[in-house]
């Protein structure tokens, strides 16, 4: 990879300074954009250290539900995610692998967007908040499309808040080679309604089954989505699975997840 | 170029890197460590894996920088004392867990790891936290056997369903 | 009970203490004063043509030594491959020259066009942006069918065709072939893709070389399988460089696969790299760059027939193949998909008639060539599951139909119509073994649990033979081999009475270390820990041929057990000397002379050092020292052979397949380490799963691989693999070579597969998806799914 300089600042404040360099960028756990960087697809002049900053760290209750450092890597939200909102630690719990998730970060994830990652669908089922250093942005003006985020450029995502929902459930079905999420669904019922979020079938990213939830908000047991049909139109094909393969995943998986929250 | 300081196997140690130089290059070449290994760029193998502050990680996919200061255990820290091979290691000549020995390193890493988590993990467990080290030689039966050996539990009736 | 080290013992494996401390040695590991780094600068398009190529500015970067390109290999040799073919038409096969960096055109993806020499890694990598490179795109040819249409682009303009060769196995058979088709009762017929695999051994290739400006040597350490044969090919037909000029030395071997067999171009580049700078030249393969550099394996598109009687019996057996060899031959591409691959047509059965036609055909790909099994997985693969869609048609039991057509125990040794003679087998054990072992009658009832969780369960069987252990030279001479397959063996006893053993086969993770020590230790009843086994360096062993083909142990160990027979003919005349007894009395046992019948006796030690210290010998008489060398040919191949069962669970929703169970009964012959024999077993089936279920090696329409990175190339990890069941104890020793030892290293690999897929298949059908006859591999979920609902 291109040689850069790295810093480690220990502030938020800080951090956005030195983000505010020419060819600055963020690195958080590391875990995407490293590999990109040695494949010369990412060549930053300075690389903004994340995990030094403590105020990003950490799983803890508070206004609005659990709030999550966004420098937390996955097997911290996997263990102390655990007792608050299960679902969302066992989506952490089964990001990559586990020397992976001891490295990878909530607030990398988001800010990357990956159209198979598993935290964008926590976040947008969830109804979660993302607080950045300037700013907080709902979950549904989040996702712009693949690796597209509201983010701006030098903005740092310090947490999330997730609202807890009465039920939830996380099932992926895993890409065979990279263990990214083939597809992957989570199903949140709030007292307002049913959240349905779909990662990995499409290449607009992440996305709300908006059907389902409105037949999930109803009656929430998987029967009722047995009669809808996802559109394999906008859906991903690839040397994994043709877009009506994934369609079916959708549905599939939707219901597994209903099932399994309960 | 930095200097950059931290312990590896109980030993402080420190070298001169570039921003890029990560963890595995470091010990590799700068610390002549070699039973580190390096077998993708995609963060996928593990045969990379070591400890940093008791932690499992990829040291492929972290840059030395990014640790300096951290205590750091590798393939070479697990022996005992006086030499003889750990009870991890053991297991795995014991259970013949590695064959061309190039992803063991990353392997025995990940089971300390996991052994320090769940002293007791079932196969399923076991299988499950390997996920991140691939093993083209043994077809994981003989690594799980291990495993499982090495955490004290009887594998004589491990096999299929 | 076998001794606690000698042959049968589940002796544990000396070399791995170094490898789980952290202290295996290789190539990347080593590092020489002095060292310089070569980073390639490769197409990144499957076809083109170089319209600029200006390294000026590289070569200005810091640290830069050398920029090599084409042009510096002018006048040198080629890649070559080691086989030549001769087609149905008695033509020779097409051999385009295979440059070591491109001369003016790329033909894949990956391949090397210039190399950049500079004191650090980082800065060759750095510099080779700085290359100025154009390339004209051509289009790609990338489907077989396609590259052999007339009209065509051509992948070698200068070649006239893409086809390399059209060849028929047995060409004049085929007549009698067609004929018994038009009559047979029944024929079964099936088209089906072998697909691309990728070896991905966990060590990626790695060179070092140096050059002694002094004495003109050239030393190349490398990740090979086989030294001497890079020495061999790359020293005389590439570099122009005498074998006494120039040093292979492969030391640990993470893994190959048969990717590790080949001359590369990079070894080549290095070598005289080194030269050129004066400096040693080191280079590591990314993964990325392995996966479009390393020989890449299978990719044969066939369509297939079986012809049967009333009861069930095979009359005939006819196969067309198209088999992808990329864009340039390697060592072995043209023997894989024929002589190895044609045979398999066979299988354990008494088939009378064959006939195999196969279609090399050059593509804008990476090479392709052996990988584990080579060619035999993919004969077996056919003919597997041509048998297992006839048994379905018939209505026959899958384990009855190959039961009645099995060669029977008693017909060994049995001449096949296709050249090969099984020199020993018991199909019918290894049927009945693996049967019992998979509780087979039981099956109904583990079918009615999975139903009720909503799974489909099913049962695959696949029945093997392969011929291996490479090879009988004459044979092989004559259809068309360019070098003998032999082994040889050095055996140095030393004068305190500690060995080592020069072996001409390699270690790429078998434990020849250990084993190989059990079979000296089994002869001389001396303790192993006195032998040592050295490999992998052509100044230590006199020659070799290395390791693939399961031939290490029943070629190279044959090389072994020959030259202790010598050690021991030779240490008995001192032994008699001493004893004052006649030679033909020396009886040895336990490491230990005896005069037969008698209390006299000497220790193996004593003898030794009398060797080496002639003080009180018959005056000419006698010649010092105790160091024996053979080379062993083989009179045949050997036929491991096998029965195999899988059990599938698959989820009829998302089409995911779970291998529920897998057992293996297999006969190697003579086991000389069940614990590593075992592991053998263990790593082939999980790649014969991996082939079945997961990898695949796709590239799209402009040569593009697709499956490029482990982000999409599907690596078996831990949790999509069941524990294995599987036994050796079938035994029917080899009837030729002095082990009485068949071959592991492929077996798994081989007869995997088709019992995967047949399960699958059946799983299907016992749901009710009986529309449902075939599904290529891999058959991943996608394409589960698809059949079920297609």
């Amino acid at each position: 990879m291109h040689n850069f300089e790295f810093v480690k600042p220990s502030s938020i404040a800080d951090a956005a300074k030195a983000l505010g360099q020419d060819g600055a960028q963020a690195l958080s756990g590391g875990q995407t954009l490293i590999p990109t960087m040695k494949q010369r697809l990412a060549a930053p002049a300075v690389l903004v250290s994340l995990t030094g900053i403590n105020e990003m760290q950490g799983v803890c209750m508070g206004d609005g539900g659990l709030h999550i450092g966004a420098a937390t890597p996955h097997a911290v939200v996997a263990r102390d995610a655990a007792k608050h909102y299960p679902a969302l630690a066992a989506l952490a719990g089964g990001i990559g692998d586990p020397a992976v998730r001891n490295k990878g970060t909530l607030g990398g994830s988001l800010a990357n967007n990956d159209p198979a990652a598993c935290y964008p669908s926590a976040v947008l089922a969830s109804g979660a908040t993302i607080v950045t250093n300037t700013r907080r942005i709902a979950a549904d003006d989040f996702f712009l499309g693949m690796f597209t985020t509201a983010l701006k450029e030098g903005e740092i995502i310090v947490e999330v808040a997730f609202p807890i929902p009465q039920k939830a459930a996380y099932v992926k079905f895993n890409q065979p080679a990279s263990r990214f999420a083939l597809t992957a669904v989570f199903v949140a019922k709030h007292p307002g309604g049913v959240r349905v979020a779909v990662t990995g079938a499409s290449s607009g990213g992440v996305f709300r089954w908006t059907e389902a939830e409105a037949a999930l908000s109803g009656t929430f047991s998987a029967g009722a989505i047995a009669g809808l049909t996802v559109n394999a139109a906008d859906l991903i094909g690839d040397l994994h699975g043709t877009p009506a393969y994934r369609a079916n995943l959708v549905k599939v998986l939707t219901g597994r997840a209903v099932t399994a929250a309960g | 170029m930095t200097t950059v300081s931290m312990t590896v196997n109980g030993r402080a140690v420190s070298g001169e890197v570039e921003g890029r130089t990560l963890l595995s290059g470091f010990l590799r070449d700068g610390l002549r460590m070699t039973g580190t290994h390096v077998g993708c760029d995609t963060s996928q193998c593990g045969a990379c894996v070591v400890h940093v502050n008791g932690q499992a990680v990829k040291s492929c996919t972290v840059f030395a920088q990014d640790v300096a200061g951290a205590d750091v255990r590798t393939i070479e820290g697990m022996a005992n004392a006086d030499g003889s091979l750990g009870v991890i290691q053991q297991a795995f000549q014991d259970h013949h867990g590695l064959q061309c020995g190039f992803c063991t390193p990353g392997m025995v890493m990940s089971a300390a790891a996991l052994l320090a988590e769940n002293p007791k993990p079932s196969e399923h467990e076991i299988r499950h936290y390997l996920d991140g080290n691939i093993c083209r030689c043994t077809g994981y039966h003989n690594i799980v056997k291990a495993v499982m050996a090495a955490s004290g539990q009887d594998v004589s009736a491990l096999a299929a369903e | 009970m076998p001794k606690d080290h000698g042959i049968g013992a589940a002796t544990k494996r000396r070399e791995d203490v170094r490898f789980l401390t952290g202290k295996g040695r290789y190539v990347d590991d080593i590092n020489r004063f002095g060292q310089t780094y070569a980073v390639f600068l490769r197409s990144d398009v499957a076809h083109g043509r170089i319209t600029k190529l200006d390294t000026k500015a590289a070569l200005a970067m810091p640290g830069v030594l050398a920029v090599l390109t084409g042009d510096d290999f002018k006048g040198m040799g080629g890649l070559i491959t080691a086989w030549q073919v001769t087609d149905k038409h008695g033509k020779p096969q097409l051999e385009p020259r295979h440059p070591v960096l491109a001369e003016g055109m790329v033909r894949h993806v990956g391949e090397p066009i210039a190399a950049v020499i500079a004191e650090t890694e980082a800065q060759a990598r750095d510099a080779v942006e700085a290359i100025v490179l154009e390339i004209e795109a051509l289009p790609a040819v990338v489907d077989m069918k396609a590259a052999v249409e007339a009209g065509s682009t051509q992948v070698h303009e200068g070649l006239g065709s893409n086809l390399c060769f059209d060849w028929g196995f047995i060409e004049a058979n085929k007549a009698a072939v067609d004929a018994a088709f038009t009559t047979a009762h029944h024929v079964t017929t099936l088209e089906l893709v072998n697909q691309r695999m990728i070896p991905n051994a966990m060590e990626p290739r790695a060179a070092l070389a140096e050059y002694d400006s002094g004495t003109g040597q050239y030393t190349l350490t490398t990740t090979s399988q086989n030294p001497h044969v890079i020495r061999l090919v790359m020293g005389a037909f590439t570099l122009n460089i005498p074998e006494g000029k120039l040093r292979v030395v492969s030391p640990d071997v993470g893994g190959g696969f048969g990717s590790k067999i080949m001359n590369y171009n990079e070894e080549a580049c290095l070598t005289h790299a080194a030269k050129v700078v004066d400096r040693p030249v080191k280079w590591t393969a990314t993964r990325s760059e392995s996966f479009v550099t390393d020989a890449q394996g299978r990719d044969h598109v066939t369509k297939m027939q079986l012809a049967l009687d009333k009861d069930g019996m095979f009359l005939a057996v006819r196969t067309e193949t198209y088999a992808n060899l990329g864009a340039y031959l390697r060592l072995f591409a043209t023997v894989t998909p024929t002589y190895l691959h044609g045979p398999a047509a066979g299988g354990p059965y008494k088939t009378p008639l064959f006939y195999v036609n196969v279609k090399g055909v050059f593509t804008n790909t990476v090479p392709v060539d052996a990988y584990r099994g080579a060619g035999r997985p993919e004969g077996t693969y056919q003919l597997e599951r041509l048998v297992d869609k006839a048994a379905r048609e018939m209505g026959m039991d899958q384990a009855e139909i190959r039961r009645k057509n099995f060669v029977r125990p008693e017909e060994f040794p049995y001449q096949t119509p296709l050249a090969v003679v099984y020199d020993s087998g018991n199909y019918h054990a290894t049927l009945d073994k693996v049967l019992a072992m998979s509780d087979y009658a039981g099956f109904e009832a583990r079918r009615v649990a999975s139903a009720a969780k909503g799974l489909l369960r099913g049962v695959g069987f696949s029945t093997w033979v392969e011929a291996s252990g490479l090879a009988p030279s004459q044979l092989i001479g004559s259809l068309g081999a360019r070098a003998g397959l032999y082994e040889s063996a050095t055996i140095r006893v030393n004068p305190t009475g500690g060995i080592t053993v020069f072996t001409g086969t390699h270690s790429h993770g078998q434990g020849h270390e250990t084993a190989f020590a059990q079979i000296v230790a089994d002869q001389l009843g001396i303790d192993a820990g006195l032998i040592e086994i050295s490999h992998g360096d052509s100044d230590k062993t006199p020659f070799g041929m290395g390791t693939y083909g399961s031939r290490s142990a029943a070629v190279g160990g044959s090389a072994i057990f020959r030259a202790t027979e010598k050690v021991i003919a030779k240490a008995k005349k001192f032994a008699a000397h001493l004893l004052e007894a006649s030679e033909a009395d020396i009886e040895l046992a336990d490491g230990q002379f005896t005069v037969a019948g008698t209390d006299k006796s000497i220790a193996w030690a004593a003898v030794t050092l009398a060797a080496y210290v002639p003080h009180n010998y018959p005056a000419g008489s006698m010649e010092p020292g105790l160091e024996e060398t053979a080379f062993y040919d083989p009179s045949n191949f050997v036929y491991p052979a096998g029965a195999y069962v899988c059990e599938v669970e698959v989820d009829p929703a998302t089409g995911k397949v779970r291998v529920a169970a897998f057992h293996a009964a297999d006969d190697f012959g003579t086991v000389l380490n069940p614990m590593i024999v075992e592991g053998q077993q263990h790593g082939g089936i999980a790649q014969g799963i991996g082939q079945a279920l997961m990898e695949n090696g796709v590239y799209d329409d402009e040569g593009q691989l697709l499956s490029g990175s482990y982000m999409d190339y599907a690596m078996p990890r831990a949790e999509d693999l069941p524990m294995f069941d599987v036994d050796h104890s079938c035994i029917t020793v080899c009837a030729h070579n002095p082990l009485g030892v068949k071959g592991c290293g492929e077996a798994g690999a081989i007869g995997s597969p088709p019992a995967v897929v047949n399960a699958v298949i059946d799983a299907l059908q016992r749901g009710g998806h009986t529309h449902v006859t075939h599904i290529d591999m891999p058959v991943s979920p996608s394409r589960v799914w698809s059949a079920i609902n297609g």
